[in-house]
């Protein structure tokens, strides 16, 4: 079991004929996901290694009964893509797109309300079913089939955490990385929420950091509706005052969104804290073999 | 992006924003022609990316062409310490001068980016001259909120429920439902991330103006405004800084004496973190991002080196979107260009880690490999302790 994506994903590539929607749509089908059409305008009735390409995405839904897309569009064009998708009705669509303008982000907010796509990203690495569907960048090899969630804001700290729990034998139902903008699709909230209902994930690891308060908000949720253990970590403990860290969203501004009140946060829900970023693979093997869940 | 309140005050100017007339002043000279063109009394203004100026002498108020050369004398070129700047403080380089006017009330005006509502919000409140933190902290209820829906922008009856909100008197409404009416389309059409007037002044003749402006720009959004690029202060920033900024990488400099150089910003902040805690100092953080390029990387290199205070270099990297073969690629053609004077610990994994690694093998380079993140940080805070 699996949360959002599994076998019977069938996965539309918006902006296929770049270098990087080209990469990682030739990686994502060797992992074995099925990748079904492409999307560039103008290059529609050409091809990419067999992948039909489309001038649109509705054609391109049509036409191979897509029913997710993934977004490798330049920041200038990615919300639109997002919109594009949307409007053919797609019920799943993964941004990968890294430095989208966050009133761009605020326009394809409001075009999605009411509608029924679920967005992950923007600036994300993507998401993965191991073994059955990776849709995005993430490295396919260090991910092993299993039952802990992961979710993080982060996209190379999430292959850490996967990585260690495989080098440690532990499999992963799903792993999503929501990105870090201060405006995305898909939140902690959400994915916590998913995980809840996923009979085929035991645990979860959470992965934050600095800057806004999404972190505390998942806190919440989880004190008052996760029965499953949850890990934590929260990225930026050294980071200074008002300075960006990279991701548009890590920042302490106004002395708010400081790593001390998310991990306070965190313990107060009863979430176990990873003493350190090297040891989230470690801390949710005990974690699991206190619960009786390590097989 | 910041820029400096008089770039601020000519951007709002270009939308209607009702401003001061005010002129920005690199020397003494000009700031007294400017002030005699502008009539007594005026202000001089230091300017500088950094709030709290007024608390530490750096606004002055001038009645005369003695003063106001007296005043310009003090400021250009003094280093100014404001609760915003750290105790190493920022110079003062240039002036804004600008008409004096007579002040019946102070209010607060801010637009910011809401993360929860994924909306931009307008903020207003009585308690101007106050930092809204604070107001936030204290008086919370003091805080008058609007949320901007983008498919319609500030709407009338919400700049007016703000305005009559903050007890203007009927004749001022008008004005104050124009000015934040301006305001909020600056906002959207230059890609803003924060604006905020404080104070936003009631004048005795019942005029609404921005008495200053704090003005911060979405860098993602920046890609759309050329013009708005090119007010980009160098001198306010660190120059390692504006050096990595060029070549798209994100680099904070810090105060410790381990280079970091990491691949995505949350990896980057785990980094510094370990580092911290296995005993050692991050001296910066940097991010090469996902497409870095072999010369990108060679960049990175260049700027952490450039860092008189690195004992030590930590490359920790999970490749991804950045291949591992490229980022030794332009790692060894960095060490060898730069003449590495630092140990070099180098951690890496994920997308094509093999033939990166053989690279670095390959390279005749003293390389420390680390299995670890933590094994890293650990044999970084060894190698900078080495005499």
């Amino acid at each position: 079991m699996s949360v959002l994506v599994d076998r019977s994903t069938r996965v539309v590539t918006q902006g296929i004929t770049g270098a990087t929607g080209q990469l990682h749509t030739r990686l994502c089908r060797e992992y074995g996901t099925q990748m079904v059409a492409g999307v560039t305008p103008g290059r529609g009735g050409t091809a990419f290694e067999g992948i039909p390409i489309f001038d649109t995405v509705d054609q391109a839904v049509r036409a191979t009964g897509a029913t997710a897309s993934v977004i490798y569009v330049p920041p200038a064009g990615a919300a639109d893509a997002i919109m594009e998708a949307a409007d053919a009705g797609l019920p799943l669509v993964v941004c990968i797109t890294e430095g989208v303008p966050v009133l761009d982000m605020v326009r394809v907010k409001r075009f999605l309300d009411g509608r029924r796509t679920r967005l992950i990203g923007p600036n994300c690495p993507g998401i993965i079913t191991p073994g059955e569907c990776k849709i995005g960048i993430m490295p396919g090899y260090i991910h092993k089939p299993g039952r802990v969630g992961v979710v993080s804001r982060s996209g190379t700290l999430t292959y850490e955490a996967v990585h260690q729990l495989t080098l440690l034998g532990i499999g992963q139902s799903t792993c999503i990385g929501i990105g870090g903008d201060p405006i995305i699709g898909t939140g902690f909230v959400d994915v916590l929420r998913l995980f809840r209902d996923d009979p085929g994930t035991a645990a979860v690891i959470m992965i934050g950091e600095i800057g806004g308060s999404a972190e505390e908000e998942a806190a919440a949720f989880i004190q008052a509706e996760m029965k499953k253990p949850v890990v934590g970590l929260i990225a930026g403990q050294t980071a200074p005052k008002g300075k960006r860290m990279g991701h548009a969203g890590a920042i302490i501004a106004g002395g708010k969104g400081t790593a001390a009140e998310k991990m306070a946060a965190f313990r107060q829900a009863g979430v176990t804290l990873a003493p350190s970023p090297a040891e989230l693979g470690a801390t949710m093997q005990a974690v699991l073999r206190k619960g009786g869940l390590l097989q | 992006m910041n820029i400096h309140e008089h770039q601020g005050k000519e951007l709002l100017r270009r939308y209607g924003v009702a401003v001061p007339d005010g002129q920005a002043c690199f020397t003494v000279d000009e700031a007294v022609a400017a002030a005699s063109r502008l009539g007594f009394p005026c202000v001089v203004k230091a300017q500088i990316h950094a709030g709290g100026r007024g608390k530490a002498g750096g606004v002055k108020l001038v009645r005369s062409v003695a003063e106001v050369r007296a005043a310009a004398e003090a400021l250009l070129g003094k280093t100014l310490v404001t609760v915003q700047t750290g105790p190493e403080g920022r110079v003062v380089r240039r002036l804004l001068v600008e008409q004096g006017c007579a002040i019946a009330r102070e209010l607060y005006l801010g637009m910011v980016v809401d993360r929860a509502s994924g909306r931009v919000t307008v903020m207003a409140s009585t308690e101007g001259g106050v930092e809204i933190e604070e107001v936030a902290a204290h008086a919370p209820e003091k805080i008058l909120r609007e949320t901007i829906d983008p498919a319609i922008g500030l709407a009338p009856y919400q700049a007016r429920r703000l305005a009559f909100g903050l007890g203007l008197a009927k004749e001022q409404v008008g004005k104050a439902v124009g000015f934040m009416a301006a305001l909020a389309r600056c906002f959207v059409e230059a890609d803003c991330s924060l604006v905020e007037i404080n104070p936003l002044v009631v004048l005795a003749s019942g005029d609404v103006l921005a008495l200053d402006a704090k003005i911060g720009f979405d860098d993602n959004g920046l890609f759309r405004h050329p013009d708005l690029r090119e007010l980009r202060d160098a001198t306010e920033e660190d120059p390692r800084e504006t050096e990595a900024a060029k070549h798209d990488l994100s680099y904070i400099a810090l105060d410790g004496n381990i280079g970091c150089m990491v691949n995505g910003a949350g990896l980057a902040m785990a980094t510094m973190d370990i580092v911290k805690g296995a005993g050692g100092l991050p001296a910066n953080f940097l991010d090469v991002g996902g497409g870095a390029s072999t010369e990108r990387v060679r960049a990175a290199f260049r700027i952490l080196l450039s860092d008189a205070n690195v004992r030590a270099i930590f490359i920790n990297i999970f490749g991804g979107i950045l291949r591992c073969d490229v980022l030794a690629e332009g790692v060894v053609q960095a060490a060898r260009d730069e003449a590495l004077r630092v140990p070099l610990v180098v951690r890496m994994e994920g997308t094509n880690v093999d033939p990166g690694k053989k690279i670095l093998a390959d390279s005749g380079l003293d390389i420390i490999t680390a299995s670890d993140m933590l094994d890293g940080a650990r044999k970084a805070v060894a190698a900078a302790r080495r005499p």
